[in-house]
């Protein structure tokens, strides 16, 4: 079963250009090298466009990890 | 569970599927890549940016496209950024689009808000990135405040000021830069607030909101006109496209500076590549379609003329909408061709008689309709109207034959077609490729260049030799220095000449103006006319005087008159014109290219010596005193003095 996880993991890969299998929910600019104040700015861009969702600056800013963001959509989606 | 839990683990599990999918492609670019397959690898990046055009597909591409630029034929572009607002997450979204057409952007994104110190230093960034292209990016809350959230408090008497102090503004920036570099440069227009100040009041007032940014968008347009090189994006309009109130993120706007949502980011891209591929060449010249459910609904083999939907209701609007769309890419100069498999006899019937048809067979340049693979019929088309087959976009309802096409002919353009026949005509309307920015006389006319080019044809067989088929043709050729209204004509030929093209420099409309206003350098073009019709302007030469040598920078002849033996007429008039100023030798480069073959043998036949032989190419030189170049008696070679009448 995909979870919410594992969409954010995949998109993560993505944006960071690091393999998927390498990333996971306490993944943060700690752990990749590539994760700047930009890429942060387009990692929540390509998630709100995949999921169809907004953030808000607060929720941005509480994006300290993968794991919470997958914690925040699971709360937008499942609204 | 309740039917919304339902709901949400049915999208989740479509989530789930899609991403197997998308992975696997993925994981076959990857594979495709370090194998060093690098044109499979491009189509299949290709066919994942059509899945999903998204933020995440543009940063996977992003390196990838990095590996293979040097493994294919890609235009480098070189585009800078000035903006006022965070535009920075565009720039991956645009280099995967642009990969679509082979074109690949490098961006340079101008500090947040410092255009005009970048324009006004000649030592910024700006400049030291020498950008092909340069577009300014502005928002309308940044440099008219007063016309955005202030208007109410904004004084009537005041509005004009504000209007006058934008204008100026503007004008300033085009200025600046035009005085500092030859690139295109690309003003967008100022969005409309998604509500006036005044709300319902605002359309009763004299100096209504929204009548002064419009008016500051006319002045805009107005700009773009008048100055060579200068384009819009309207930017107001693709805002308005897409919702004024979808298009904003508001949040974002006032914790990051980023106005536009994240789904319209990637709209943002294909508007701007709406203008870059044109500047590029990276256009296609003929649009070349299928018959069945692509320019009508049915099979004409099985639904016969009454059984096929084709008409001005629907469904059959669909197909009109979609030949509509046709008509007006040949106004703009696109040829149109088909090719399907069909039984001839059938098509043809609806195309001469179907009463729903828009289009007629006078309207297509190159017919196939046969059983033959259709990678096969488009070379045969490209061969017909003399483009290469990177020039043609392909148009056809069946995912087996667009595959087919795909990978026997990956330089072909293969557009999708999505599921509704509803959505044809904009996908016709969408592609980038079949942009252009300037439409010269020629443009409008191509289709009946060709008509006319298949009477020549159809007579040629019936001369012995050439030399009687060129006397039967009375061609008359008119040389002269280029003016105003061909600057336009003569910039695009060096842009998109390819085969008879003897350095394949390409020159934009300012360098060839600016290149004509300099001493000692000349700007010619050619016209050519037969007892058939008008050529138009088809051949180009810019040469250099340096003491007594004329140097050769550029000289070509469009794909139109090859054969025709014009070019030893242009030549003549060159020589001729170098020896009155006072030249003694005739000199040029020939620096070959994968296209430009026929002109390989030109400086020899002409009687110049080969100098020099280097990786580059060869050098040739003729003595002008001792070998002129005579024009052929069978052309009658008018010239002129370059004034506008």
């Amino acid at each position: 079963m995909t979870t919410i996880l594992d969409h954010v993991r995949q998109v993560a890969s993505d944006i960071f250009a690091v393999p998927v299998v390498n990333i996971g929910a306490d993944s943060s600019a700690d752990t990749i090298e590539a994760w700047d104040s930009m890429q942060h700015l387009n990692l929540v861009l390509a998630i709100e466009e995949k999921f169809d969702v907004h953030f808000s600056p607060e929720e941005i800013e509480r994006m300290r990890n993968l794991g919470i963001i997958a914690a925040i959509l699971e709360t937008k989606t499942s609204a | 569970m309740t039917p919304e839990d339902e709901t949400s683990d049915l999208r989740k599990e479509d989530l789930r599927k899609e991403d197997h999918r998308k992975e696997g492609l993925r994981n076959e670019i990857d594979r495709l890549i370090s194998n060093g397959v690098a044109q499979s690898a491009a189509t299949r990046m290709d066919a994942l940016w059509r899945r999903e055009p998204t933020l995440a597909t543009a940063a996977f591409l992003a390196p990838r496209i990095d590996k293979l630029r040097e493994r294919l034929d890609l235009t480098t572009l070189r585009v800078a950024i000035l903006r006022s607002f965070t535009l920075e997450p565009v720039v991956p979204l645009l280099r995967a689009a642009a990969f679509c057409f082979r074109l690949n952007p490098e961006a340079h994104v101008g500090d947040y808000n410092a255009y005009m110190q970048e324009i006004l230093d000649r030592n910024s960034s700006l400049y030291s990135f020498n950008p092909q292209v340069a577009i300014l990016a502005l928002r309308t809350a940044d440099i008219a405040p007063e016309l955005w959230n202030d208007y109410s408090t904004l004084a009537p008497a005041d509005v004009p000021a504000v209007m006058e102090r934008v204008c100026g503004h503007l004008e300033q920036a085009v200025a600046a830069f035009r005085e500092r570099s030859m690139a295109a440069f690309i003003l967008s227009t100022l969005e409309q607030p998604p509500r006036a100040a005044f709300g319902a009041l605002d359309s009763q007032m004299e100096t209504s909101q929204s009548d002064a940014i419009q008016t500051l968008n006319r002045e805009i347009r107005r700009m773009a006109r008048q100055q060579t090189g200068v384009y819009v994006l309207d930017y107001d309009a693709l805002v308005a496209c897409h919702g004024r109130l979808l298009w904003q993120d508001e949040r974002k706007l006032f914790s990051v500076g980023l106005p536009i949502a994240a789904h319209q980011l990637v709209h943002v891209a294909n508007e701007l590549l709406r203008l870059l591929v044109p500047l590029s060449g990276r256009i296609a010249k003929a649009l070349v379609v299928d018959l069945d459910n692509t320019l009508w609904g049915g099979v004409i083999g099985e639904d016969g003329m009454t059984g096929i939907k084709l008409g001005a209701d629907y469904p059959g609007v669909a197909y009109q909408m979609l030949q509509k769309a046709m008509l007006d890419l040949s106004r703009r100069g696109i040829l149109l061709a088909i090719c399907s498999k069909n039984n001839p006899g059938d098509a043809v019937e609806v195309l001469e008689k179907h009463p729903g048809m828009l289009l007629r067979p006078a309207d297509f340049s190159a017919i196939r309709i046969n059983w033959n693979e259709k990678a096969q019929g488009l070379r045969e088309i490209a061969a017909e109207l003399s483009i290469g087959v990177d020039s043609i976009a392909f148009l056809d309802d069946n995912p087996f034959e667009r595959e087919q096409v795909r990978s026997a002919l990956p330089e072909v353009l293969v557009l999708d077609l999505p599921e509704d026949p509803m959505q044809y005509a904009a996908v016709v309307r969408d592609c980038a490729a079949f942009e252009r920015l300037t439409l010269s006389g020629e443009d409008r006319q191509r289709s009946a260049f060709y008509a006319e080019q298949r009477k020549r044809a159809q007579v040629e067989h019936n001369f012995q030799s050439k030399e009687d088929f060129f006397r039967y043709l009375q061609q008359e050729v008119e040389v002269a220095p280029v003016r105003p209204s061909t600057l336009a004509r003569v910039s695009q030929l060096t842009q998109k000449t390819n085969q008879f093209n003897l350095t394949t420099r390409r020159y934009s409309e300012q360098q060839l103006a600016a290149m004509a206003g300099t001493p000692g350098c000349q700007v010619l073009a050619m016209r050519v006319m037969d007892r058939f019709g008008d050529h138009g302007l088809v051949g180009v030469a810019v040469t250099i005087d340096t003491q007594d040598l004329c140097e050769i920078e550029a000289f070509l002849l469009s794909c139109r008159v090859i054969g025709r033996s014009v070019e030893t007429a242009l030549l003549s008039q060159v020589s001729k014109s170098a020896l009155a100023r006072g030249c003694r030798r005739l000199a040029g480069w020939f620096l070959p290219t994968k296209k430009n073959a026929p002109a390989k043998d030109f400086f020899c036949r002409s009687g110049f010596e080969c100098q020099l032989q280097n990786g580059e190419g060869s050098r040739w030189v003729l003595d002008l005193q001792t070998q002129p170049i005579v024009c052929p008696d069978w052309i009658q070679l008018h010239t002129s003095n370059g004034e506008d009448s």
